[in-house]
């Protein structure tokens, strides 16, 4: 299957995923919303050009916010963690050059140490821009704190699963060609 | 000139990302930008669909829990027959008739299916296979077999979306059904099974226990409809008002049918407090 083909499906079931079971899920506290929709930008490949994935990003993150009814909070968000992504790599991968030998960020294209760093910095940003969004409009500081701290929690649970669950095998690809 | 081309050139990536994080922000901030611009009529369409189809299959795994609460609302309305009173006196009949012949038209009720409907956001709405072909408009109150449920907030062709009572913006009257105080109810967001009460004085009687109900002066709803049970009162040591917990009558985890409440004479009533207002000023 193509890279592209991929990547559309992806599209869809993360969104779908994301509004018809996590958003169904019975509400543990109001701090807890468990989040897994945006491991799609974190899936994205490494070639994407900087611009077409923050627009990819804003775009992904609109149709989340037309199934939710929060108007532009997903996609402001999604948009920030898109532009960061390729700075983030390239402080994480800087010296082993694993960006032009594998198609995308994961475990095997990274490792362990690097791919979860990746992973917790994203989150933990989209999180916190997320829930800053919220504070404006209600809330209060605790609520702010709590709600990124045990949302991250989750969202890292959620994450290790899916990676788990649908391990992704990639092949090392020399860059003579 | 040629300066500012090669700054955009040299910074187009972040330009774009800031560009587009406003746009998001604008629809963020300014809510009512966001129907217009981003098509939101046309979206609640889509997405109605997507959620007509996945509630098909998910309705299945509620149909107990659905004809319970039906069964619920009949007998409650049954108990209301004029049928199951009997007049004091056998010679002075007094019935009570429930349509008037007479009366003027005030409410009109409309079914509507919930298609889609989430509790554990901060900010909640419904879905309802109900738009303004079959007659709902913006501002109608919604309510369901239990307890009231929310208020319409957009109408696309066939679906409508539902702000629901779990929502930080939603705001209504009620009042104490024994005492008949009014005050505004809202969500402060903790739990989906509890809302807030404001605006009770302290000199009226209440006890855990007595039933809130939607208020008279309220034109979203009709009187007396039920809205919960008092659950914990908290006196508000600053002011001369309790907050009181209120439990809410409906389950928001298993609502599967609502009722749209149209208050037919809603316009008359604003144009008439519209143009006082103008007369005062």
């Amino acid at each position: 299957m193509s890279e592209l083909l991929k990547n559309i499906i992806r599209f869809f079931l993360f969104i779908l995923v994301q509004v018809f079971i996590l958003s169904h899920m019975p509400p543990l506290h109001r701090f807890v919303t468990p989040y897994l929709y945006y491991l799609y930008i974190l899936w994205l490949p490494f070639g994407l050009s900087r611009m077409a994935i923050t627009f990819i990003g804003f775009i992904f993150g609109l149709t989340l916010d037309y199934f939710l009814k929060t108007p532009g909070l997903h996609a402001a968000a999604c948009t920030l963690i898109a532009y960061v992504r390729p700075f983030v790599i390239g402080m994480l991968i800087s010296q082993e050059g694993a960006d032009k030998n594998y198609i995308a960020p994961s475990i095997v294209s990274m490792g362990w140490a690097p791919y979860g760093t990746y992973v917790l910095v994203l989150t933990v940003l989209h999180h916190s821009y997320l829930v800053l969004l919220e504070w404006m409009t209600f809330g209060s500081f605790v609520y702010f704190v709590g709600k990124v701290v045990a949302s991250t929690a989750v969202s890292l649970l959620l994450v290790l699963l899916t990676e788990v669950l649908f391990f992704r095998k990639q092949k090392f690809r020399t860059n003579t060609i | 000139m040629r300066n500012v081309f090669l700054f955009i050139r040299r910074h187009f990536n972040f330009l774009f990302f800031l560009v587009l994080q406003i746009i998001a922000l604008s629809f963020l901030f300014r809510y009512n930008k966001f129907h217009e611009a981003a098509f939101l009529n046309v979206s609640t369409e889509v997405t109605g669909r997507f959620y007509e189809k996945y509630n098909n299959v998910e309705y299945y795994f509620q149909l107990k829990k659905t004809n319970e609460s039906l069964v619920q609302e009949n007998l409650r309305l049954r108990q209301q027959l004029v049928e199951n009173f009997e007049a004091p006196d056998s010679n002075k009949r007094l019935f009570r008739d429930t349509i008037r012949v007479d009366s003027i038209r005030k409410w009109m009720v409309l079914e509507a299916k919930v298609v889609n409907n989430t509790i554990s956001l901060p900010a909640n709405y419904l879905t309802i296979h109900r738009g303004f072909r079959q007659g709902v408009r913006q501002n109608l109150g919604v309510t369901g077999p239990q307890g009231i449920v929310g208020s319409v907030i957009n109408v696309s062709e066939n679906f409508a979306i539902v702000m629901s009572v779990l929502h930080p913006y939603f705001r209504v009257e009620a009042k104490l059904k024994k005492g008949g105080e009014n005050g505004t109810i809202f969500w402060d967001g903790i739990s989906p099974s509890f809302i807030s009460m404001r605006g009770i004085p302290r000199s009226a009687n209440v006890v855990v226990g007595d039933t809130v109900a939607t208020s008279q002066i309220t034109s979203l709803f009709p009187a007396n409809l039920l809205v919960g049970t008092v659950a914990e009162i908290v006196p508000d040591n600053t002011s001369n008002f309790y907050n009181l917990k209120i439990r809410l009558a409906t389950n928001f985890s298993n609502i599967e049918y609502a009722y749209v409440l149209d208050n037919l004479q809603k316009d008359e009533q604003k144009r008439l407090e519209d143009s006082t207002r103008k007369k005062v000023q």
